[in-house]
């Protein structure tokens, strides 16, 4: 996984409460066996006419936000099905953070597997960068892991929490399932020591 | 003595791997079931890293989501391939696979239960947000993504922070007509689509306990849309006996020691919750969403609310823009919205029992004209089951389609979509805009609800019909 440690780019206002995966990636798209290739259909019916041109009124076609890489979203963004197309079109399209009042657990934790940091501010402040985003097409911001700061141009605007263990997987870079087979003795002792009589698969009488 | 605890903390702490401080859990997981879509990603990942999966025996999969619902071949390339791919990571893999032609192919979620793999005090996981489902059984399952779905493969164990826990109870009896559906409806409609965010809820009270498995099923399958990755329900005699006899569950002298073991399940008195919600049963009516996420809903009686009655701007805007995607205006009666289609199906309702009912409702009248009604069970046991009772005979007759089994037009993947415009009265889970298809409409109902509706052409509250012989 790439890591992440901080991020300066601009930063998009995405104004709608409970944005769910189906309309960050439709359903039609998910039918791509590979990881890549999701960013052209990201926000597809949003982001797009019906003739397949680009829709001016969407934020992410418009002047100063083509080259969004922050997104800054409202409450409970990523909600609904545990696709992590969501995830992966959005970096694929360019956004690598998230900024929100809420996430979806699944979506949240998706994030992290990939690269992309989801960060939970309070609503004002997330009005607030909302409001400056707007206002500024192009606004820059600074969404820094390590010091766990959002900055502009003009200095800190937030500081944010963010779990350690996720934390330290991001800055480093760290594969999961790598960390989880350092401990392999211990899942064979719990498998060994699992009562008799639990549900198996494979073909029953 | 040991401090009282819920079912959630009995089945966590006897499923924990390793606990570090500062580091989510690692916990292990029973079962895992595996889907086309979610898939292939983390089968590649395994083969680039050259990992096996760790236990195929605890490993399933079956093709659900694209599966065409009409007999005949798979018409699109990408879904063949798809469906091709599992195909081959589950021969290469070892995992055992229900495919298109297996007698026991459905919806993950329907299949899960109905061959007695999901089991009381287990965890299972599927890549797949309804896999809170299983809880019904009095299992701690949840939904994950492809990377999680990779882990799970290669380790049969998955980190994960503890949630927190939150009981709604629902105590008193349901009306006629009134379902597991339209209580989850309403639990929605209180807690909101994020109110349950972080949290396990534990379903509790008399009128969950009064419910079959498959209500409990189509309760805990919809927790996910409050937000909440697992739903559950206590195990007791009307899950042991459900279990029994079935392929995958203990057999004779080992049921009854399995039973013993499960009795034990249950939360002990006395064990407190994070938070807890109170609904009485008989206050419950037929739901009706009539916006673009679950948490929209209102009773059928109701009106389509007003945007200017919102909580704040956020809600003001979103009350808007879903009344615009929906085109509604704002006070109409909810009866009064007529729907072109109905779609009764899903993971959420497409069990024997869902249909058992629907198709109690119609008693020899028929489709109204204006809709087209389509049946999709849940798996080819419950098409098989509903076939042996006759059920089949008595939609066709009414004028429903009756199709193969499948995810069909919950998310339509396959050729099962909405056309631009056309309003649906659903079974299923999800009235995200276009989730049925682009700019079609979707509102959740009951299976009782959704055939009303078919047969009057608008929403009907069913109670008045539920009488009525």
């Amino acid at each position: 996984m790439q890591p992440f440690t901080s991020l300066t780019g601009v930063a998009a206002p995405l104004d709608r409460a409970n944005v769910d995966t189906d309309q960050i990636i439709p359903k039609q798209f998910l039918k791509r066996i590979e990881r890549t290739g999701f960013g052209p259909f990201c926000f597809f019916d949003w982001r797009y006419l019906d003739d397949g041109t680009p829709n001016p009124d969407f934020i992410l076609n418009q002047a100063g936000y083509e080259t969004a890489s922050i997104l800054v979203a409202a409450r409970n963004f990523g909600s609904g099905s545990s696709r992590e197309h969501a995830p992966w079109a959005l970096e694929d399209m360019g956004i690598k953070a998230i900024l929100a009042p809420s996430f979806a657990d699944i979506f949240y934790n998706n994030c992290f597997k990939n690269g992309m940091l989801p960060v939970v501010l309070p609503e004002e402040t997330i009005r607030d960068l909302m409001a400056r985003a707007t206002e500024r097409p192009g606004y820059v911001l600074t969404v820094d892991l390590e010091r766990q700061v959002i900055a502009d141009q003009e200095g800190v605007v937030a500081t944010f929490d963010v779990d350690p263990f996720r934390r330290d997987c991001l800055l480093n870079g760290l594969d999961d399932i790598g960390l989880t087979l350092q401990h392999v003795d211990s899942i064979t002792t719990f498998e060994n020591a699992r009562p008799d009589g639990l549900p198996v698969t494979t073909p029953a009488a | 003595m040991s401090s009282p605890r819920t079912l959630f903390e009995k089945i966590w702490s006897s499923h924990v791997v390793r606990e570090a401080p500062g580091e989510p859990a690692l916990l292990y997981v029973d079962l895992h079931l595996v889907h086309e879509v979610t898939s292939p990603q983390a089968f590649e990942g395994l083969r680039m890293s050259g990992r096996r999966v760790r236990r195929p025996d605890l490993t399933v999969a079956t093709m659900d989501h694209n599966v065409p619902t009409t007999d005949g071949p798979v018409e699109d390339p990408v879904s063949q391939q798809q469906m091709d791919a599992l195909a081959t990571n589950c021969a290469e893999f070892g995992v055992p696979l229900y495919d298109l032609h297996s007698p026991r192919q459905g919806i993950v979620h329907v299949i899960g239960p109905e061959l007695g793999l999901t089991q009381p005090g287990t965890t299972i996981v599927c890549g797949d947000s309804h896999t809170s489902t299983h809880g019904a059984m009095g299992a701690l399952a949840f939904g994950i993504g492809t990377s999680e779905v990779e882990h799970v493969l290669a380790t049969q164990t998955l980190l994960q922070a503890k949630p927190r826990t939150m009981e709604v109870r629902v105590d008193g009896a349901l009306s006629t007509g009134v379902t597991a559906k339209d209580i989850i409806l309403s639990v929605i409609g209180r807690i909101g689509t994020a109110g349950g965010t972080g949290q396990v809820l534990e379903y509790t009270g008399s009128a969950i306990r009064a419910l079959s498995m498959e209500g409990r099923m189509t309760v805990c399958n919809m927790s996910i849309e409050g937000g909440a990755r697992a739903g559950m329900v206590a195990p007791d005699e009307t899950t042991f006996r459900y279990l029994e006899g079935r392929p995958h569950a203990p057999q004779g002298k080992a049921f009854e020691r399995a039973v013993a073991a499960w009795q034990l399940l249950p939360s002990d008195t006395g064990a407190t919750y994070d938070r807890v919600e109170i609904l009485d049963a008989s206050w419950i009516v037929p739901h009706v969403t009539w916006g673009t996420n679950p948490g929209m809903v209102v009773p059928v009686t109701g009106r389509v609310p007003d945007p200017a009655a919102a909580a704040d701007d956020t809600e003001r805007r979103a009350t808007e823009r879903a009344l615009e995607y929906m085109g509604l205006t704002a006070g109409t009666a909810i009866e009064d919205i007529p729907i072109d289609r109905v779609f009764l199906g899903s993971c959420t309702n497409g069990r024997i029992e869902d249909l058992r009912a629907a198709a109690g409702i119609i008693r020899g009248r028929t489709v109204s004209k204006r809709v087209s009604a389509m049946v999709v069970p849940g798996s080819v046991k419950v098409k098989w089951q509903a076939e042996a009772e006759g059920l089949d005979k008595i939609f066709l007759a009414a004028g429903f389609e009756w199709r193969n089994a499948g995810c069909s037009m919950c998310l339509g993947m396959n050729p099962d979509i909405l056309a631009p415009g056309e309003r649906c009265a659903s079974t299923s889970n999800r009235n995200f805009e276009g989730r049925q298809g682009k700019g079609g409409r979707t509102h959740l109902v009951s299976p009782q609800m959704a055939v009303a509706a078919a047969i009057a052409g608008h929403f009907v509250d069913v109670r008045a019909w539920a009488g009525d012989a």
